[in-house]
């Protein structure tokens, strides 16, 4: 397993009347091939606007991408592409799946003809061959009688099939990645579970590789090999699942995990949420983004931005190191070798 | 669909007894009375009701609108008072007139209003598209009987290039000569509509290309132009669909002004002379028809939406078992 996807310095601004918004400022992650891969983060932490800029979709203006900024896919820049290459790349290579199904297919195309759209894009196979493609697709992703849906419109099928649909039609490109934004966010708990168990099955029978947006830690849970944490633009820890989940050093992961819902809860207990607000992305703060808000806050977080520390499982192992894996990484200064926090224990600092 | 169709044809009886009783007060209201035409100094009151009773003048309002009614059920719009003609037989004849204008007219708003729309959405707040939503806002405010006088000054009068009024040449039956006639009075008709069309399709055009599915087309590998001709064009006609329904009325029915001023023969200027004339069957009728005409045309809109797209289609089926 090779990397496909490496992410350098991305950086992305919205040029907007009330100034410029940089929705990603600087971040970088690398996509090991067969992985799912989830970034998590709250709304408007350019989490969306990654996923638009590795498929090519941020348009300029109002967008700009950073002159700097790479996107690897398989070592080659896919930033520097012209259009046509682009066009082959979309639906071929990566393909991408939306929130919501419903507005995201062509209310008045129907479902065979907008499976067939991608394949004939990028094979040259007769009409009646992209059909029986199209057929194909649609059994993976367990649609119950494909030949006929092939004939329905959007508005026939029900949330989760529109879902499963949207899915057959970013497949059915044989794309090697799959970039998934928040594909459950709009569906009811039972059809969510669904939707991750077949995506689950699909890169099992496909080894295609997943990068799952996500605001929703249990969809991670269930799915995620590795996680990539994001906060006003900046990656905040990124490491495997376990390493997040249960071995989280950046208080930012705590507070996101410790705010997740969780099924003991009490009746009536107030849920927890993040005290404040993200930072204004036009100006936004200097040092640490997480500061105003971090219950662990230092003078120098307000001044100077953290670098990224590589942990090891017993905790910080030294500032910068590069290895030839991505390893579980926290921009945090509480890592800092001379700082006196590295042993921090969240949940007993917080009562829990 | 089938049962949604019988429905609107139900709808459409109460609608046009109403009409026809309004439009009856109407004319009643109105002062001056049909029958002054025939009137000459010297005639007896007993002569001038001799007249009123031969066109069914006569007696109060319930009475004539009950005649008349019966009439109308009996296939029957009556007679015109002025021209001594059936009133179905005077529509019939101008209708031609009428739809040949009107549909030049329809036909040119939409292939200008098509492009110029779409254009104007795909370059929004570019100067291509503040030149035409400033074209399109001019059309949308200038009366069209001050354009159609502006157009017969310029290009009748001093340019000589069109003919100011009528259909034809004297003696001159060919469609060259027809077309020649027809380009001033189907311009100014279709201006209105053209600008109307225009802003509609540039603001569909604008909200289409930020919808999802766009994206999802993009994300397929579909090039811009594929993306604009398969996806966002279709999507984008469909509200002018309903916009051109509303027009097939008026594609029947013809315009008072415009065929008045370009004395074109058509069933606009009928119903104008008509109104001049009191001539209350000949009104009466022409109301009757349009009024039918409108209705028909909504309901034809509406049908060729649901052909158009499968989700309204759906709606009617729902709703009409």
């Amino acid at each position: 397993m090779g990397k496909i996807l490496e992410i350098k310095d991305l950086r992305v601004s919205y040029h907007t009347y009330a100034g410029e918004v940089q929705s990603v400022r600087g971040i970088s992650f690398q996509v090991e091939e067969g992985e799912t891969i989830a970034i998590v983060g709250e709304s408007g932490c350019g989490k969306s606007v990654t996923a638009k800029t590795v498929m090519g979709l941020i348009s300029t203006p109002p967008g700009e991408i950073k002159s700097g900024s790479q996107v690897l896919y398989f070592g080659e820049n896919i930033l520097e592409q012209s259009e046509k290459e682009w066009e082959r790349y979309r639906g071929a290579k990566c393909s991408m799946i939306f929130q919501d199904a419903l507005t995201s297919l062509n209310p008045t195309m129907n479902i065979g003809k907008q499976i067939m759209e991608n394949i004939l894009n990028h094979a040259k196979v007769t009409k009646e061959e992209a059909r029986r493609q199209a057929v194909e697709m649609l059994e993976l992703v367990k649609i119950p009688d494909p030949a006929l849906c092939l004939k329905k419109y959007p508005h026939e099928l029900s949330g989760g099939m529109r879902q499963r649909v949207m899915i057959a039609i970013a497949l059915s490109g044989r794309p090697k990645i799959l970039i998934a934004d928040e594909p459950t966010t709009a569906l009811d708990v039972t059809i969510q579970a669904q939707i991750i168990d077949l995506m689950k099955d699909i890169q099992k029978k496909l080894g295609t590789t997943i990068i799952l947006i996500t605001h929703d830690l249990g969809v991670v849970a269930g799915i995620a090999d590795k996680v990539v944490v994001m906060y006003s633009g900046k990656i905040m820890e990124k490491g495997d699942l376990n390493q997040i989940f249960y071995g989280h050093r950046h208080p930012y992961t705590w507070a996101l995990l410790n705010a997740a819902p969780s099924l003991e809860l009490e009746n009536k207990q107030q849920l927890v949420s993040i005290e404040g607000t993200p930072p204004d992305l036009i100006d936004p703060p200097v040092g640490c983004p997480f500061a105003a808000r971090c219950r662990y806050c230092m003078n120098i977080c307000t001044e100077a931005e953290p670098p990224e520390y590589v942990m090891s499982a017993e905790g910080c192992r030294g500032q910068e190191e590069r290895g030839s894996r991505e390893e579980h990484r926290t921009a945090c200064w509480l890592y800092h070798p001379d700082s006196r926090y590295q042993d921090i224990e969240f949940d007993k600092e917080a009562g829990i | 669909m089938g049962k949604y169709i019988l429905k609107r044809f139900l709808q459409l009886i109460p609608v046009v007894i109403l009409v026809s009783i309004f439009s009856f007060l109407i004319i009643e209201a109105a002062p001056g009375d049909p029958v002054d035409n025939y009137v000459r100094a010297g005639m007896t009151k007993e002569e001038i009701e001799g007249i009123k009773k031969e066109y069914g003048l006569d007696g109060n309002i319930v009475e004539k609108y009950g005649r008349w009614l019966v009439h109308v059920f009996q296939g029957d719009l009556g007679t015109s008072i002025k021209q001594n003609r059936p009133v179905a037989e005077l529509i019939g004849e101008r209708l031609p007139n009428t739809l040949m204008l009107m549909g030049s007219a329809l036909f040119l708003s939409l292939i200008i209003s098509i492009p110029l729309g779409l254009w104007a959405g795909l370059r929004k707040n570019k100067l291509a598209d503040n030149v035409i939503s400033f074209i399109s806002y001019l059309g949308i405010s200038v009366p069209p009987f001050w354009m159609a006088m502006i157009m017969v000054i310029i290009f009748s009068l001093k340019l000589q290039l069109f003919p100011s009024g009528g259909m034809r040449t004297l003696n001159v039956y060919t469609a060259g000569d027809l077309i020649w006639h027809m380009v001033l009075p189907a311009f100014v008709l279709s201006l209105n509509n053209m600008a109307v069309f225009t802003r509609y399709i540039r603001s569909n055009t604008i909200t289409q290309l930020e919808e999802d599915y766009v994206l999802t087309a993009i994300s397929k590998g579909t090039g811009k132009r594929k993306v604009l001709s398969r996806h966002v064009l279709k999507n984008c006609l469909l509200p002018i669909i309903t916009l051109a329904g509303i027009n097939i009325a008026g594609l029947v029915c013809g315009s008072f002004v415009i065929e008045t001023i370009f004395s074109w023969p058509g069933i606009g200027r009928l119903a104008m002379e008509a109104v001049g004339n009191r001539d209350f069957p000949l009104i009466m009728g022409y109301t009757m028809f349009s009024c039918i005409i409108l209705i028909l045309g909504n309901l034809l809109a509406d049908v060729l939406y649901a052909v158009a797209d499968p989700r309204i289609r759906q709606g009617m089926d729902r709703d009409n078992g």
